[in-house]
């Protein structure tokens, strides 16, 4: 079944018309042809696909499109002003927080929703103190928080350094 | 950077960096062709026999299905373009030929469709029968089916036994008198289990026919390498395909061979005239059809005299290989190379079973030949009660044990003692079980890496100078994540006495001059000195034909990569020392590799930037082997049972701690003019067996069958 749904998707609305079983991911990459968010395994498993879904981060291969009719989407290709990258884009080169690059639009996309959370006090697994106001984004919060996205070239020692660069 | 300013040894950004934190890089799958159809594999559900019927009407009544693709619709047989060679020469890569299944999960078919979510459910609505055998997919040591492999160099195009072209078997002096005489002798079994690729980027591809060929944009390590596969196959002119494949999501071998997924979108297009199809395989589809490293088994025999030095080195390994075709990987090269032991053997044996075709993966063979060969050396040094560094370096040989050759440089003693000093290794009471902190036992390893630096046949480079003053340089080479780009784009900015900002490099096209692949660390090796002669033949141009002045129409010059008489005269390995530090937990047995440390001598560095990163990740590899990877295949059904990414464990970012890579300050000339050794594959070697002597240091327990998992140390 065929069904009319609204995105906007980097600031702008696209209308486009879905069958039911499309998933998010899919909608925006074979859709709408915007590729920034990747397909790394489909099931929720690599956090390739991670996008900013109405503010938070989530993973578009898990999501049904249909079921979004009206939502505000961020991938990675919307954090950069024109030319002018997102401090988080600006590290990941600096540091080199990626070798075949195909990971990266979701790491980038997902440590900008992880900074929101722990500036929110969101405490994670490696937190001492749940309670605690305010979260310290130290290395090992900062890996916890991150290892919903798969690196397979193993650039994790980057990625790390590069969102520390942008927390502090 | 201004013109004379040397880009080689510069930790300059990768060039490719702006587009790829933006996700805007085009892999295979996202080039925007009009009016794409989407392709859905059908895959075998038996191990071996053969189809006795396939009923695909339920999936072409589905509305927006455009065809269904078995073996009795492919097209192959005769009408050409797609017309199969007479004498098949990949029985692999040669798809849907015949009614016969060699593995499970092997291609069977394809359901075409306007959409993805259509051909998937039609997929699913294909019946097939079959006639099935008994599947026989277990490798074990005692089977009496053993066989040397035969012709597997480069997949039977090289010649020679193994893989890299060297014979299985070797054997100098008398192994067996040497052992019987030895004053301290061990005899060890270690064991490596499958392991999958599963780089980022699923394997994917659009193909599309005109009159003029077959385009395919796809993922690929080597796109002249998979021309030649799949022209090879179907009696193709090479001239009539044309592979692009500019960016890729990782691969680690598995996107050299493996192209029977482009022959099937290739097959598949050619029943939807005039449109592209889209392949991508799936991430369980990955672990049937893609390639994997083989298991092995591996017997180790070493004897020493009183004080260490050793007398005999003997390396037996059994791995599997498929009944389809043939594969055999040198595990036990490695060993002819590391230390001076007077009498040396070394086997190879395949079983071959009913399983996918095994292919290479990160440094094959010396990944998991070090493993052993390295776990081995601890357990002799504690034999001998000798620091595993201190045995290492009293067997460390003046020239190539095995070809009596010298090294090019060989620094592993440099390496090891470079280690040392920052790990602090020192001050190590050698007794296992002897660190405690709060609960966890901790225990330190050490273990050496070695990788042969070779070099691929079939590379030229072309330049052309515009009037503008800006060089463009093109060889079908690969970026894989090496950092290909920036690096080829450093070497031809200095080759050419240029800054980089002049040089435009493209790569990833057979339409550019021809280029071996991505793989046996030798991208830097072969297409920098390809791109080296080239640029020299250009100013040498410039200069005696033209007085310096760029003519009107600009300059274009050509070179092959030129003989180098050094590799006849010596033996070029890059090496290194790895260092491990683990915690493992006295109640649960939990482990955490806590510090890894790897100092290399890796030649010179062209880029300290991306070296290190891929260092940084063939160590993570090694952790992972250690670790993590482990491929369950079912002994029933000849299936991977864990064949996802929550199952297969990879590292994730909180399984990797303090993790610190260093090198040697060295320039090896006789490689290339580059003086640059492969890194590419070296960070993985060793850094398995570094963790194994460290779980032993920590906990007394020698795990000798990877992975070790928390069962193994309780």
């Amino acid at each position: 079944m065929d069904v009319p749904i609204t995105l906007r998707v980097d600031g702008s609305e696209h209308r486009l018309t879905i069958d039911t079983r499309t998933t998010l991911l899919d909608a925006l990459r074979e859709h709408l042809g915007i590729t920034s968010p990747k397909k790394g395994c489909d099931h929720g498993q690599c956090g390739t696909c991670t996008i900013l879904l109405d503010g938070r981060r989530v993973l578009g291969c898990l999501a049904l499109a249909v079921a979004h009719q009206g939502a505000e989407i961020v991938t990675a290709a919307g954090l950069a002003e024109g030319d002018e990258l997102h401090p988080l884009q600006k590290a990941f080169i600096e540091y080199d927080g990626f070798q075949c690059g195909y990971c990266t639009p979701g790491q980038i996309v997902s440590a900008v929703g992880m900074l929101q959370e722990a500036a929110a006090g969101w405490p994670s697994a490696a937190s001492a103190d749940l309670d605690a106001d305010d979260v310290v984004l130290d290395e090992d919060e900062i890996r916890e928080r991150m290892s919903g996205n798969l690196c397979r070239c193993g650039a994790y020692a980057g990625i790390v350094a590069a969102i520390a660069a942008v927390a502090r | 950077m201004s013109a004379g300013a040397r880009a080689i040894g510069a930790p300059i950004d990768r060039l490719d960096g702006a587009l790829k934190v933006r996700g805007a890089a085009t892999y295979a799958y996202e080039w925007r062709l009009d009016h794409p159809a989407y392709l859905y594999p059908l895959q075998a559900e038996i191990a071996a026999g053969r189809i006795t019927r396939i009923e695909t009407g339920a999936a072409t009544a589905v509305p927006g299905v455009l065809a269904v693709l078995t073996h009795e619709n492919a097209p192959g047989r005769p009408p050409p373009p797609l017309r199969m060679a007479a004498n098949r020469k990949d029985p692999e890569v040669a798809v849907l030929q015949s009614d016969e299944i060699a593995f499970r999960g092997q291609f069977v078919g394809g359901v075409i469709a306007e959409t993805f979510e259509i051909a998937r459910h039609a997929a699913g609505l294909v019946r097939l029968e079959y006639e099935a055998r008994e599947p026989d997919v277990e490798l074990r040591a005692d089977r009496d089916d053993l066989r040397k492999p035969r012709n597997a160099a480069f997949f039977g195009a090289g010649g020679g036994e193994l893989q890299d072209g060297s014979p299985a078997d070797t054997a100098v002096g008398d192994v067996d008198a040497a052992l019987a005489a030895a004053a301290v002798t061990l005899d060890a079994t270690y064991a490596t289990p499958t392991y999958h690729h599963n780089p980022m980027e699923p394997h994917t591809a659009v193909a599309l026919w005109t009159d003029d060929g077959l385009t395919l944009y796809c993922s690929s390590q080597g796109v002249h390498e998979a021309r030649n596969l799949l022209a090879s196959a179907f009696e193709l002119d090479p001239a009539r395909i044309r592979l692009i494949s500019p960016h890729v999501g990782g691969g680690f071998g598995s996107k050299v061979y493996p192209s029977t997924y482009l022959a099937l979108a290739a097959l598949a297009a050619q029943l939807v005239p005039g449109r592209p199809v889209k392949l991508a395989l799936t991430r369980q589809q990955m672990f049937s059809l893609v390639g994997y490293r083989p298991a092995s088994i591996q017997r180790i025999r070493l004897g020493a005299e009183i004080g260490g030095r050793l007398t005999a080195i003997a390396h037996d390994v059994v791995q599997q290989t498929a009944k389809l075709k043939g594969y055999a990987e040198q595990v036990a090269a490695c060993t002819r190379t590391m230390y001076a032991a007077p009498n040396r053997r070394t086997t190879h044996r395949v079983a071959a079973l009913d399983l996918p075709v095994p292919t290479i993966m990160r440094a094959p063979g010396e990944a998991t030949g070090m493993f052993a060969l390295e776990s081995a050396m601890d357990e002799m040094a504690i034999a001998c009660g000798l620091d595993p560094i201190e045995f290492r370096i009293r067997n460390e040989p003046e020239v190539d044990p095995e070809s009596g050759q010298p090294f090019s440089s060989r620094h592993l003693v440099a390496c090891l003692r470079e280690g040392a000093r920052r790990f602090g290794w020192a001050p190590r009471d050698p007794m296992p079980r002897a660190r405690r902190e709060r609960g966890w036992r901790v225990g330190t390893g050490v273990a050496a890496a070695i990788y042969p630096s070779r070099r691929l046949p079939g590379n030229a480079a072309t330049i052309r100078l515009g009037t503008d003053g800006r060089y463009t340089v093109m060889i079908g080479a690969a970026d894989i994540g090496t950092g290909a780009w920036t690096v080829l784009t450093q070497i031809a900015a200095d080759a050419l006495r240029v800054a980089v900002d002049d040089v435009e490099l493209r790569i990833g096209d057979t339409a550019l001059p021809l280029a071996s692949s991505a793989g046996f660390s030798t991208g830097t090796n072969c297409w920098g000195t390809a791109i080296f002669a080239a640029a020299d033949k250009l100013r040498a141009t410039l200069q005696s034909e033209y007085g310096g002045t760029v003519p009107a129409e600009g300059l274009e010059v050509s070179s092959d990569i030129p003989d180098n008489p050094d590799m006849a005269r010596y033996a070029m390995y890059s090496f290194g020392a790895q260092f491990a530090e683990v915690r493992v937990h006295e109640d649960t047995g939990e482990l955490r590799v806590s510090r890894l440390l790897g100092v290399f001598d890796a030649g010179r560095i062209i880029n300290p930037k991306t070296a290190r990163s891929q260092l940084l990740g063939g160590m993570i590899w090694g952790l992972s082997m250690a670790l993590h990877e482990h491929s369950v295949i079912d002994a029933r059904f000849g299936h991977v049972v864990n064949h996802d990414l929550a199952e297969y464990l990879i590292p994730t970012n909180a399984d990797v701690r303090s993790i610190e890579v260093r090198w040697l300050d060295e320039d090896d000339r006789h490689v290339n003019p580059m003086g640059s050794k492969g890194l590419g594959e070296l960070g993985i070697v060793g850094t398995a067996a570094a963790i194994a002597n460290a779980v032993h240091h920590a906990t007394g327990i020698r795990v000798r069958d990877l992975p070790i998992t928390l069962d193994k140390l309780l």
